[in-house]
Order: structure tokens, then C-alpha cells, then sequence
């Protein structure tokens, strides 16, 4: 090696490879890997990394009976899974054009119920064979061989001098020293993360302006309309029958909170009804409403025991017994299901004559205090 | 170091030339023989990572083409497309696009379904994955990261499972959503404040189904790509660990060369979880929209279940009992908060630190690359069944209602038989499993020493009768055997022992010869010294009526 050139306009650096590149190329010169057979390098190659091929089981002989079996094996698995993948794309391309249309229709049979089928199937299945044919191959086909490499634990050599790299060109920073610098820096680094973090604000919104958890579009007067947005009138319900209603805006049905059911009671709970303390009035005549969206975790309640007075929810099973207020009496549900306070306007249809007068839905964490 | 035309080592086929010319710019060839060498172990239980990195780059094939239809905006339309009973119903563009993916796009419906299909692989996959790592202490020193690694994926896959299934805006997904408003809300002192941040304001509001396509295919997609690179560079790094055998050490790695047997090995397995998913995808329904309606707040199906993994969570929420908690000034800790997010909390933060924990308390602080047989550590085995228990015991309150329906039992004993069962089962599970564990130990150390039951029962002179045991290896005078366990399988048949030649090739008609096959078996009897085993297969019984031993104590 000659010494490095320090002269201007020179490339600053040896003109010959020095010692520390690549593999060892000083010791296997060219001349001599060229003198070795194909497997003698693998070996070498691998002894190099660290691996050693202890023990070849030898693939089956060329030629052998076991051999042409396997082969045969390997070659009609891949040759089937190619059929079934042009099988495939057959009805893929050809349905609509030679094979009749794939698309949905209302006779629930036919070539639409096959299309998705067919071609799920015969594609997994050509996958499924590529994959079949190739593990046969190296099970079959290949010598296994047993190796084994080294592990390495770390080098001492390696950690201290990549340490003093580190720790040299620490130093020449000189922070320690440098206290002025390192204040600012800490400084700057809360200002500027912050300011980074700055649009993520734009999230933040104040959930206690207003009540939106408190409120519903329900208020003095409205009417309660069915789904199909047809007002009721008292006589129209079967006593023991259920009908979610709806109030009266417009995509009032689509509401989240609003979903109320009106409950016509039969005889036998009226007489048996123990309304919430202070709210003996909120029900008509035989009729009470109650919110439908679970005290629990939100989802609608709606199925109606009217042997047991009960109403289900589907979610996790809270029942709510609709003579005692909707008090929850099994389940996760801590609170009844708040009662719609209702009544009959002038054209005999029934209103709502306030909204709820508590928050529908799940609790939450200062639900009391609003 | 010049070379010319005619020296020595230089290439001469085209294939040569071009290798030389890539390697001349990049210098690969160092990297890619490592590479090419590199060894990897043998064993089933090493495959169960694969096909969750496979199905992972499933989900990645499929969801991509999903994106080429699906619409995430929640204006509503009215649909007028092909499928006849939902025409003229009023729903989001978001189910509007995922009924036109099922029934006017060629393909889209096996392509959803295949989507859905290897998502719920994924995560089994990376489930039994973690099953596998835990209880063959694959986790110790030094891999509590890739550990902890592997946490944060699962964590994330359950959250591509949830924001991927609220996607098409059905009544199912509808009704999961509401629940995870209600979770959200259910946190003390800040829910509603993230609520509003994350539903820009009251359920349902008109952002949240655009926020979770974004994480759906970009955030979570993007975080999972990158953990998912450092736990196989680590892997690479720190190598794969192996069962202890026959030259297996802590400081090698025995098994096949990625090239040419493993990669064509794991190839193969790729296609095959492909393949398994796209039959899925085609031959099995899953999820089919368009009969559970458009999302309405005011409607749920009957017996509406979650996919699988988030069953266990549903099950908490059905048992824990209804204590809301009333602070003073009217504040309230909502009874949802303590099984969907306390829960979950506790078990994930167990999960990740129980590499810290073991560590702990066996102050077993040295490095381990050899696994460990679960009935070996039997502490740990028995901890992993119990939380395993306790895990079930909730998964299938997720689904009580079907079963009461099913086998006419009532709701509220179900929800009982819940709760008493989540605290009484997990505790039997551990004694159990303790039991077995040491159980099986006895019997491998049983076998080490007095030697396989050969079935072959022998009179003694004085008539008394015993049954005549093949030792694995030397004896001492007492015909007692002498190998210690070495925490790798002991074998507990003739057969394994090479107890009957093994079987000959050929399907219709033998392709091989039996003598040579003999000869073969001879060759690489491993682990027996061959003349002591053979004696016992040439004629199936031992020549002279018994190897030395005494009479069994
Ligand atoms: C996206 C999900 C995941 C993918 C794609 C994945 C992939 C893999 C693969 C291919 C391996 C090598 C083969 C094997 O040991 O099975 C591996 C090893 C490992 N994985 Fe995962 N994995 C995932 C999730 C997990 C989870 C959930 C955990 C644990 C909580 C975990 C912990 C580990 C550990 C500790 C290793 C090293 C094991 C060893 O060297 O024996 N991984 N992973
Ligand atoms: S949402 Fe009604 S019981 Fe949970």
C-alpha cells in the first residue's frame, strides 16, 4: 500500500484496494477457486458463514423407480393446479359471453350462485396445489441436508470501538460544557414539538357546550310518528303491543338518540304499574314510552316480553321490566331507560310534552350533572 | 487487480456476465451467500409466524382492491343498484359502494370475503403464534423485545379486525360502533371529551367512517409493515431458536440452508394459505351485508356476534355486574368502563410484561436460544393454561345467548354459570395442568431409566413374569439406564426406535426394494447403537429373551 496522497486535485486516497474489504481474497486467489469443483465452493462459501453441512440424506437416485414417482407426482400436481387455474379465469372471463351472466338475480340459483363459488374454488384450489406441488418437490426431489452455524455473541472488540466513536464525537459537541446551548436546546425542543403537535387541536372539540348528551329533538308538542312517518292515535294499538316511534323532524327516524318505544300496557300490568318516583304523569292512559337506546352500552332494546313485562336487550342482555319504570332487572344495565313524558294533542294524536328530562343512553362520567 | 479476457474466475455464460456486472456496482454477492446460507431450524410449530406474515401480505392484495370501489362517505343515497330487495332503501354511500363490491363488480364479492377470510386467519395466526412462543419460553433473554413487538402487532391487529369490520356500515357493524361510542364515553373524567375528538362531536356524526378508512388502510397498515420488518430483522439478527437435540446447543443453530430446500418449503406454505383463503373466500359466506340491512341506531339483528377475537370482550361486558360507581359531585364511573377498558388493559399489560415478570422471579437473567418443553415448566405452562381458561370462559359468555337458545338453558343461568365459572375454572385448569406436567416428566424420566415397554413379556426361571424393556442406551449394573434428560422428546415406542423397518415406498406397487431399504435404515440409525437395536427388529423379539435387566422394582 502506498501512502495516501494528500496533493490537491488528487483522489486523496491509495489507488489499490486496501486489506479490509470483501472476503479473503489474499488467500483464495482466483487461480486456486478456479481449481475447485462447484460443491467445494458452496462448502467453502458456507464454512465461511458459519455453516457447516453435516449430513446429506441424497435426493433419489436419476433414473431410480423412486425418482420417476416423484417426479410424476411433483409434475401432476402443478399440471393440475394450471387446469384449475385456467378453469378459473374460464368463468371469470366467460361468464356473460359464452357461459351465462354471473351477475346477482332474484331466482337465488343458477349460474350468479356458482360464479363467486366456482371461482374461489378453483383458484384455492390451483394455489393451494402450487404450494402442494412445491413442498412435494423439496420433500421428494431435493437431498436434505442437515447444517448447522454458529451463533455469534456480541464482540468486545466491536462494542469498545464503536463506544469511543460515539463518545469521541460526542465530546467534540462539548453540550456538557456548553450549558447555554443545552438550555436553549430543551427549550426549543418543547417549543417545537409543540408546534408540531399544534393541528392535532383541531380534534379537540368541548362536549359542554350545551347538552347535546342530555338533549333530543323531542320538545313540547311533537308528535310521535311510526317509521313510515304516520302520526298514532291511542286506539290504534293492540294492549301488550310495542311500536318504536319516531319524533317528528325531519331524518327524525334516523336520529341517533331520539328511538322511543310507545307501549300500549294490557290490564293486568296497568293495574300492577309502579311508575319512577315523580313521574306517575308521563304515561297516557294504558300507553308509556320509553327511550330505546340501551342505558348499558347504546344499542336499541327491542325485544318485547309481554308475559314478564320485560324488554331484552339483544347487545349483552340487560332486561328492563316496563310496570317498574323500565328499571333494569338482570344484566349489565345499571339505570332504567328513561320515559318519554307523553300525551294527546288536539287531533287526538299523541305528542311528546317535553323532551327527556334526562340523558338517554350510556352513562358517562358527569351524566348526573348536567 | 487487472484482470484480463483469459484470467482465471472470470465468467463466460451470459448468466455469469450479468451476476458480474450487478455485482460490480452493488457488491451483493457477500450478502446474498449469507443470505442463501443462512440455516434455519425445523419444526412444525416455526411455520404457525409464516402464516401470519402470509396472510398478512393477503390482506395487503385484497384490501388494496377493496379501496378501488369502496366509499367511505356516510351521505345517504338511495340505492337503485342490482340486488332487488334493497331498492329504493335510503343508506350511506359507505354500504351503498360495499352492496355494488358484492353484486356489480366481477369478483368483488370473493374478493371481500377472501379479505375477510384472511383477516380472521391473521389474527388466529398470530394468536397460536403467540401460544407457541410463550409456552416453549421462545420469549427469554434476549427476545423480550421482538416479544414486545409481537404484542403491539396483535394490539393492532385487533384494531385493523374492528375499524376493517365497521367499514361497510351495516346493521352489524352500525351496532359495533355504537358499543365502542358508548366504551369511549364510559371513560372517567376525559370519555366525552374523546368522543368528541374521535366523532367529531355526538354519535354518529358524519367523520368517523372517513377516519376509520384512513387508519383501516393507511395508519395501522403502515405501523404494522414497519414492526412487522423489525421482528424479522430481529429475528435474522438474534437467529431462530430450536428445540434441544441431538447437537443442538445454545450456540448453534442446526437445520436446512434457506436455499435451495427452506425457501421453496415456505413458498409452497404461502400458496397454501392462499389457496386455503380463497376457498374460503369462495365456498364459505361470511359477512353478507346485504342481509343484515343499512345501518339504523333504532334497529339490531337478533344474536349480532362479533368476529371471533373480539368475542372474549363482549363476554366481559355481558358478565360484569351493573356497579356504576357515584363519586361525590355527581360524578360517575360507568360499570362499561371496568370490562372494556380495564380489562383489556390489565391482560395486554400482562401479556407484554410477563418476559419482565418470569425474569423476576426465577432470576433467570442468562441468554436462551434452546426452547423449552412445556411440561418442563410447569409453573408457566400451568400460568399460561389458567389465562387461557379464564380467556374461554369469557369468549364463549360472548356467545351465551346462542348458547341458551340453542340448548334451551336460560339466559340468566348462563350469565351465572359465567361469572362463577370465570373465577372458578382458571384456578382448576392451573392444578390440572400442574398435575399433567409433572405427570408426563415422571414418565420421560421413567423411560430414561428403565427403558421402552417392548411388549414382550418374559418367564423367569423362577415364574415369575416380567415385561422385558428395551434401554435407550448404556446400563449400569442394576440394567437402570444412564442417559440424562437433555429437555429434548423421549421416545415411547418400539417404533421410534426403529422398532419396524419403516414403510416401503409406493402407492399401487412397492417402488423401492425392501433390502435396500433395511440397508439404508442401517446406515443412519442415529442416537441407538445400531447392533443393540437391530437384534430387537430383525426378528421382532429379542434373540436371547431380554437385554440385562433386573426385574422392574
Ligand atoms: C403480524 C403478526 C406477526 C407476524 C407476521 C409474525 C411473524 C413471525 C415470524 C415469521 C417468525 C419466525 C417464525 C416463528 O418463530 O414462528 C416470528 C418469530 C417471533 N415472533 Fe412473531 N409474528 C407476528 C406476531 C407475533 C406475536 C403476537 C408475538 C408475541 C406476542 C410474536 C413474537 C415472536 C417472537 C418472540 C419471535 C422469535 C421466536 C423465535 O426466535 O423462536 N410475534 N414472528
Ligand atoms: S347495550 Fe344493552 S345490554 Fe349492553
Amino acid at each position: 500500500m502506498s501512502a495516501p496522497h494528500t496533493t490537491p486535485g488528487s483522489t486523496g486516497g491509495s489507488e489499490t484496494p486496501g486489506p479490509l474489504h470483501g472476503g479473503p481474497d489474499e488467500e483464495y486467489t482466483p487461480e486456486r477457486l478456479a481449481t475447485m469443483t462447484r460443491e467445494e465452493l458452496d462448502l467453502l462459501g458456507a464454512r465461511y458463514d458459519g455453516v457447516q453441512v453435516l449430513h446429506v440424506d441424497p435426493a433419489p437416485e436419476p433414473g431410480s423407480r423412486v425418482e420417476k414417482a416423484a417426479v410424476r407426482q411433483v409434475a401432476m400436481t402443478f399440471a393440475l393446479a394450471g387446469l384449475s387455474a385456467f378453469a378459473a379465469f374460464v368463468v371469470y372471463a366467460g361468464s356473460g359471453w359464452f357461459l351465462p351472466d354471473w351477475q346477482w338475480d332474484i331466482t337465488e340459483g343458477g349460474w350468479s350462485a356458482l360464479f363467486t363459488p366456482l371461482i374461489g374454488g378453483l383458484g384455492g384450489l390451483a394455489l393451494t396445489l402450487v404450494g402442494v406441488g412445491m413442498v412435494l418437490f423439496t420433500k421428494k426431489l431435493l437431498p436434505h441436508e442437515t447444517a448447522v452455524q454458529d451463533k455469534h455473541d456480541g464482540s468486545h472488540f466491536d462494542r469498545v470501538t464503536t463506544g469511543a466513536s460515539l463518545m469521541g464525537g460526542l465530546n467534540t459537541y462539548g453540550l456538557a460544557r456548553r450549558k447555554l446551548i443545552t438550555r436553549s436546546l430543551v427549550f426549543m425542543g418543547g417549543g417545537v414539538g409543540l408546534m408540531l403537535l399544534m393541528p392535532l387541536g383541531g380534534l379537540i372539540r368541548n362536549p359542554n357546550v350545551g347538552n347535546p348528551l342530555g338533549t333530543t329533538s323531542w320538545t313540547e308538542g311533537m308528535r310521535l310518528l311510526r317509521g313510515d312517518g304516520s302520526p298514532i292515535r291511542p286506539g290504534d294499538q293492540q294492549p301488550g303491543s310495542l311500536e318504536t316511534v319516531f319524533p317528528a323532524v325531519p331524518g327524525g327516524n334516523l336520529e341517533s338518540d331520539a328511538a322511543t318505544m310507545l307501549i300500549r300496557l294490557r290490564p293486568e300490568q296497568v293495574s300492577l304499574e309502579r311508575p319512577r318516583e315523580g313521574q306517575d304523569d308521563f304515561g297516557y292512559g294504558d300507553y308509556v314510552a320509553y327511550s330505546k337506546i340501551c342505558t348499558h352500552a347504546g344499542c336499541p332494546v327491542s325485544l318485547y316480553e309481554q308475559e314478564t313485562s320485560r324488554i331484552l336487550c339483544p347487545c349483552h342482555q340487560s332486561q328492563f321490566d316496563v310496570t317498574q319504570g323500565a328499571k333494569p332487572v338482570f344484566g349489565p344495565a345499571t339505570r332504567p331507560l328513561p320515559q318519554l313524558p307523553i300525551t294527546v294533542d288536539d287531533e287526538g294524536f299523541f305528542v311528546a310534552r317535553s323532551d327527556y328530562i334526562e340523558a338517554v343512553g350510556p352513562t358517562y362520567w358527569n351524566r348526573e350533572r348536567i | 487487480m487487472a484482470r484480463t479476457a483469459t484470467a482465471p474466475g472470470v465468467p463466460t455464460t451470459p448468466l455469469g456476465k450479468a451476476a458480474l456486472e450487478i455485482d460490480d456496482r452493488l457488491i451483493v454477492a457477500g450478502p446474498l451467500r449469507r443470505t442463501l446460507n443462512k440455516v434455519f431450524p425445523d419444526h412444525w410449530s416455526f411455520l404457525l409466524g409464516e402464516i401470519a406474515l402470509y396472510s398478512f401480505v393477503i390482506l395487503l392484495l385484497s384490501g388494496t382492491y377493496l379501496t378501488f370501489y369502496y366509499d367511505a362517505a356516510m351521505t345517504e343515497v338511495v340505492y337503485e343498484g342490482t340486488y332487488a330487495p334493497m331498492r329504493g332503501l335510503e343508506m350511506t354511500a359507505a354500504y351503498e359502494s360495499t352492496l355494488k363490491l358484492s353484486f356489480d363488480v366481477r369478483g368483488g364479492l370473493f374478493i371481500r370475503q377472501l379479505h375477510h377470510w384472511a383477516a380472521l386467519l391473521f389474527v388466529a395466526a398470530i394468536v397460536v403464534h403467540l401460544l407457541r412462543i410463550f409456552f416453549t419460553g421462545a420469549f427469554r433473554r434476549p427476545r423480550e423485545t421482538n416479544w414486545l413487538i409481537g404484542v403491539a402487532l396483535l394490539v393492532l391487529s385487533f384494531a385493523m379486525g374492528f375499524t376493517g369490520y365497521s367499514l361497510p356500515d351495516d346493521l352489524l357493524s352500525g351496532t359495533g360502533l355504537r358499543i365502542v361510542s358508548a366504551i369511549i364515553l364510559s371513560i372517567p373524567v376525559v370519555g366525552t371529551w374523546v368522543h368528541w375528538a374521535v366523532f367529531d362531536g355526538d354519535y354518529v356524526g358524519e367523520e368517523i367512517l372517513g377516519r376509520m378508512y384512513i387508519v383501516h388502510v393507511l395508519i395501522v397498515p403502515a405501523i404494522l409493515l414497519g414492526l412487522i420488518a423489525v421482528h424479522l430483522l430481529m429475528l435474522v439478527k438474534q437467529k431462530h431458536t430450536q428445540f434441544p437435540g441431538p447437537g443442538r446447543t445454545e450456540h448453534n443453530v442446526v437445520g436446512n440452508r434457506l436455499f435451495p430446500a427452506f425457501a421453496v418449503k415456505a413458498g409452497g406454505l404461502f400458496f397454501i394459505v392462499f389457496g386455503v383463503c380463497a376457498a374460503l373466500g369462495g365456498l364459505v359466506q361470511i359477512n353478507p351485508v346485504w342481509l343484515w340491512g343499512p345501518y339504523n341506531p333504532a334497529q339490531v339483528s337478533a344474536a349480532s356476534q362479533p368476529d371471533w377475537y373480539v368475542m372474549f370482550l363482549d363476554g366481559s361486558t355481558r358478565l360484569f355486574p351493573a356497579w356504576d360507581i357515584n363519586l361525590p359531585g355527581n360524578y360517575t364511573i360507568p360499570a362499561l368502563f371496568w370490562p372494556t377498558v380495564v380489562l383489556p388493559g390489565i391482560i395486554f399489560t400482562l401479556l407484554a410484561a410477563y418476559p419482565v415478570i418470569e425474569r423476576k422471579l426465577t432470576r433467570d437473567e442468562a441468554s436462551h436460544h434452546l426452547l423449552q418443553r412445556p411440561r418442563d415448566v410447569p409453573v408457566r405452562t400451568s400460568l399460561g393454561m389458567m389465562a387461557l381458561a379464564f380467556y374461554i370462559v369469557l369468549m364463549f359468555s360472548g356467545g351465551n345467548d346462542v348458547i341458551a337458545e340453542k340448548f334451551d338453558i336460560s339466559l340468566n343461568a348462563m350469565t351465572w354459570a359465567g361469572r362463577i365459572g370465570l373465577v372458578i375454572v382458571p384456578p382448576i385448569v392451573y392444578l390440572l395442568t400442574y398435575r399433567i406436567c409433572l405427570g408426563l416428566q415422571k414418565h420421560d424420566r421413567e423411560v430414561l431409566e428403565h427403558g421402552l415397554e417392548t411388549g414382550v413379556i418374559r418367564r423367569l426361571p423362577h415364574g415369575e413374569f416380567i415385561e422385558v424393556h428395551q434401554p435407550l442406551g448404556p446400563v449400569d449394573e442394576h440394567g437402570h439406564g444412564q442417559l440424562a434428560y437433555g429437555g429434548a422428546p423421549v421416545p415411547k415406542r418400539m417404533n421410534q426406535v426403529g422398532g419396524a423397518r419403516r414403510a416401503i415406498r409406493g402407492f399401487f406397487s412397492p417402488i423401492e426394494e425392501p433390502a435396500r431399504v433395511e440397508l439404508e435404515q442401517r446406515r443412519d440409525e442415529h442416537g441407538l447403537s445400531a447392533a443393540e437395536s437391530r437384534e430387537l427388529t430383525t426378528s421382532g423379539r429379542p434373540s436371547d429373551g431380554g437385554r440385562p435387566q433386573e426385574p422392574r422394582d
